[in-house]
């Protein structure tokens, strides 16, 4: 057995500090590298949907529509494309904004200011679900449904309704998990604690808007 | 020496159970969820036992009992695929084995979230029954899905596949709740491995189960997403006729709704991606234990510990590039049969590794028979048989005339049907008198060894050389009898010992029961093994495992005959000797 020397260094000290006892993340929380295990795991599912979603769009026989079309808003008279989606982009990317304030201040133990930005985070994420009801509502009363629509091949739909669906569950789960965190924290639960739960919540948020950023590109770009 | 507190594992106050339900229902203990994820593994095994001779019956002696149809035939075949894939290997070794052992084994007191442990079993338990739920819906079509294990599309969710209205979807149900499931399960060995060992436990001192183990739950973590995935895409296309997966379809086959467009073989590649790794879910625990059978029963440190690991770790990244080698004859571009084959050769070089360190482990060592290690000793030939054969099956030119056929099935059962069982068989009665505090019955489990060891090689090794059709319902119909007298005789024969192994393994449950009060006292330390379970205060352990503190490690687990010293083994927590 090779013992950990003090001497070692370069990659052979990593290696040493990552296999050495008691934790592999030094000063990690445990729910912390859960969530980042977990985090991995959400990656795969994502990713499979999204791989799925090119071969099908890759191996059907229709034609695909046009999401510059499809995806547009008219507004006082002008059609103005990805305007809807532009906003709700907008709208999530503020919201880590606000996560991200939420946790340093949790770090500095402000437990207001905390549960204030967390509930703001909250908030622009409802805001984000309600956005995407109308685009669903109005893509509805075009005509769009998950087994077919009047533009083109049938998996658009199929695709669109499953992905941007899943997606928005993960932000509605969000949501209410932010909530019940701010209510523990504002209650106090965590007070003997470094309020690492903030940050790991606001790794779940981070990773809800880094997949919308993936569906925005592969979706509503291409 | 002062020792450094370990980090929330000495602050955290465990859950303490109240009443009998906290303490053997809603357990958060992950001594008792293990136990739980057995016997209920064990149950749905033997509902699995039970389909193999409905098929064994209707292959073997055809027409002979009249209940079974082509419609129960298939859907046995189905379910028995299943149920022994998921829900008895999988949730086996890593429910049962690596709950019992990931805690006791890292020195922790307990999984690093027990709660969340605690519903992952429940949420095992729910898979279960709405798996079972598919023969609660009978009718003309009804009862559970007979489309195979790897229900393909389109034929799983056509109308004339069996099951085709409610039982494709109780599966595919149950499939996702047991993903779920398992997430829950594999997010806690993973923390717990990396973030709860004990003083002293580095990585390279971990015994080769907990790396089998884990390295399996990064798969199952990474591998299931695709299987999720694939079963909500077919939910859709069976519920409200989505075309991910259907193609469009003659109305011969009454699709019933207008299916156009869809990509069946994107099925079979994401299906694929999730199946192919989960050979290796299945296989790396029973690798892992299997090492550690041997070297504790061979007296004898594992030979190759660095090399066991690595190959471990490679064999676990390389599953996630071979899986199209399922697919040789699905109609993929040739360039990706020549691509699979490669990668499929090339993880036969860390298996080998370890085949050639088992067996240097067993030489000129100081062997005890004792029951766990002639299972082990069986794992290791029948893997050795089975992996042979899929070195055949790997090419894709060999591959082509051997799809579906029995060739195929003998190799998959022998390597990962038979070969991991044979470990479950031998883990059991390895760690049985740490859960129980009492030893199994030697005789029947000797009696119970062979006629298991023996006819299962009765059973497959025959199928080698049949060389006829797989997933035939009758083969000798009027003038296309295929069959010859030679080949149904050995049908017959292959039923009637797969009766009787099934019997066999009634006599191992009797076992279990008996055994469980009438066992003779196993004292803390049988095998005199040298792994941290063994070391608990407690036989069996109590909640929290440990008593007041934690044990520190001071050596790697395979200290046995070392020379100059007393007894032939030296347990990890035992401190090391002043360097002179």
């Amino acid at each position: 057995m090779a013992e950990a020397t003090a001497e070692s260094t370069g990659l052979k000290s990593i290696a040493e500090d990552w296999s050495s006892d008691i934790t592999t993340f030094k000063g990690v929380p445990w729910g912390k590298a859960m969530m980042w295990i977990f985090l991995l795991s959400d990656t795969f599912i994502f990713s499979i949907f999204l791989t799925s979603y090119m071969t099908v769009r890759a191996t059907t026989a229709e034609a695909w529509p046009n999401p510059s079309e499809v995806f547009s808003l008219t507004l006082f008279g002008t059609t103005v494309p990805l305007l809807l989606i532009a906003i709700m982009t907008f709208d999530l990317i503020t919201s880590s904004g606000t996560m991200a304030l939420a946790v340093n201040y949790g770090y500095r133990r402000d437990k207001k200011k905390a549960v204030i930005f967390m509930l703001a985070t909250a908030f622009f994420g409802a805001v984000f679900v309600g956005m995407q009801a109308f685009e669903w509502t109005k893509l509805i009363q075009e005509g769009v449904r998950p087994w077919g629509n009047d533009w083109g091949a049938a998996q658009f739909g199929s695709c669109f309704f499953m992905i941007t669906g899943f997606h928005g569950l993960h932000v509605s789960a969000g949501v209410v998990y932010l909530i019940i965190i701010s209510y523990r924290v504002w209650r106090g639960y965590y007070d003997n604690t470094n309020f690492e739960i903030v940050e790991i919540t606001g790794l779940y948020w981070h990773f809800v808007d880094l997949v919308w950023v993936f569906i925005f590109a592969f979706f509503y770009l291409w | 020496m002062a020792q450094a507190e370990i980090p929330y594992q000495e602050a955290i106050p465990l859950h303490d159970p109240h009443s009998w339900i906290t303490k053997y229902w809603f357990s958060q203990d992950h001594k008792v969820i293990a136990v739980q994820y057995g016997i209920t593994a064990v149950a749905v095994g033997l509902v699995a036992l039970v389909l193999s001779w409905i098929m064994r019956t209707q292959i073997g002696f055809p027409g002979a009992v009249e209940w079974i149809t082509p419609d129960i035939y298939y859907q046995s075949v189905t379910m028995h695929g299943m149920i022994m894939v998921i829900y008895l290997l999988t949730a086996f070794l890593l429910g049962s084995f690596g709950n019992y052992l990931v805690p006791l084994m890292l020195g922790a007191r307990d999984m690093v979230f027990p709660f969340v442990n605690m519903i992952s079993y429940h949420v095992y338990l729910a898979s279960v029954l709405i798996l079972m739920a598919g023969y609660l819906f009978p009718g003309t079509l009804g009862g559970p899905t007979g489309a195979g294990w790897t229900l393909y599309p389109p034929q799983a969710i056509l109308s004339g596949t069996p099951g085709a209205d409610w039982g494709i979807l109780t599966m595919l149900a149950s499939l996702a709740v047991f993903i779920v499931a398992f997430t829950m399960g594999g997010l806690n060995y993973i923390t717990t491995i990396l973030q709860a060992r004990t003083r002293g436990m580095t990585m390279m001192r971990m015994p080769l189960s907990i790396w089998g183990i884990g390295m399996a739950t990064v798969l199952g973590l990474l591998a299931f997403p695709a299987l999720f995935v694939s079963a909500i895409m077919m939910t859709l296309d069976n519920l409200i006729g989505t075309s991910f997966f259907m193609p469009a379809i003659n109305s011969a086959f009454d699709a019933g709704e207008d299916y156009q467009g869809g990509s069946p073989l994107l099925f079979q590649h994401l299906f694929w991606f999730f199946g192919h790794p989960e050979v290796y879910i299945v296989a790396l625990p029973a690798f892992g234990v299997v090492s550690d059978l041997i070297s504790v029963h061979a007296r004898k440190n594992i030979f190759g510990y660095r090399l066991m690991v690595w190959a471990i770790v490679a064999i676990g990244g390389l599953s996630f590039i071979v899986w199209a080698h399922h697919m040789y004859v699905a109609g993929m571009h040739p360039y990706f049969g020549f691509f699979f084959a490669t990668t499929t050769l090339i993880i036969a070089v860390p298996t080998a590794i370890k085949v050639y360190n088992w067996t240097l482990t067993l030489w000129r060592a100081n062997i005890r028979f004792t029951v766990p290690m002639l299972f082990a000793i069986a794992f290791v030939l029948t893997f050795v048989v089975g992996g042979l054969t899929g070195l055949f099956l790997g090419n894709v030119i060999v591959d082509v005339p051997l799809s579906d056929t029995y060739f195929v099935v003998a190799h998959f059962h022998m390597v990962m049907g038979v070969a991991p069982i044979l470990v479950i068989f031998g883990g059991i009665y390895h760690w049985y008198p740490k859960i129980t505090g009492r030893m199994l019955n030697d005789t029947i489990g000797r009696i119970h060894f062979w006629i298991t060891f023996i006819g299962t090689y009765a059973i497959y090794f025959p199928m080698h050389f049949l060389a006829i059709p797989r997933r035939y319902y009758e083969y000798n119909v009027g003038e296309s009898a295929i069959l010859t007298q030679s080949m149904d005789i050995l049908n017959q024969s292959i039923t009637i010992t797969a009766y009787i192994v099934g019997i066999a393994q009634f006599l191992f449950i009797y076992n279990l029961i008996v055994s469980y009060r009438r066992g003779r006292e196993a004292g803390d330390n049988p095998w005199e093994a040298n792994s941290l379970e063994w070391r608990t205060p407690q036989t069996p352990p109590v909640h929290g495992n440990w008593g007041e503190s934690l044990p520190t490690v001071h050596r790697w687990a395979y200290d046995y005959s070392v020379p100059g010293e007393e007894k032939d083994f030296i347990p990890q927590d035992v401190p090391r000797k002043a360097q002179a």
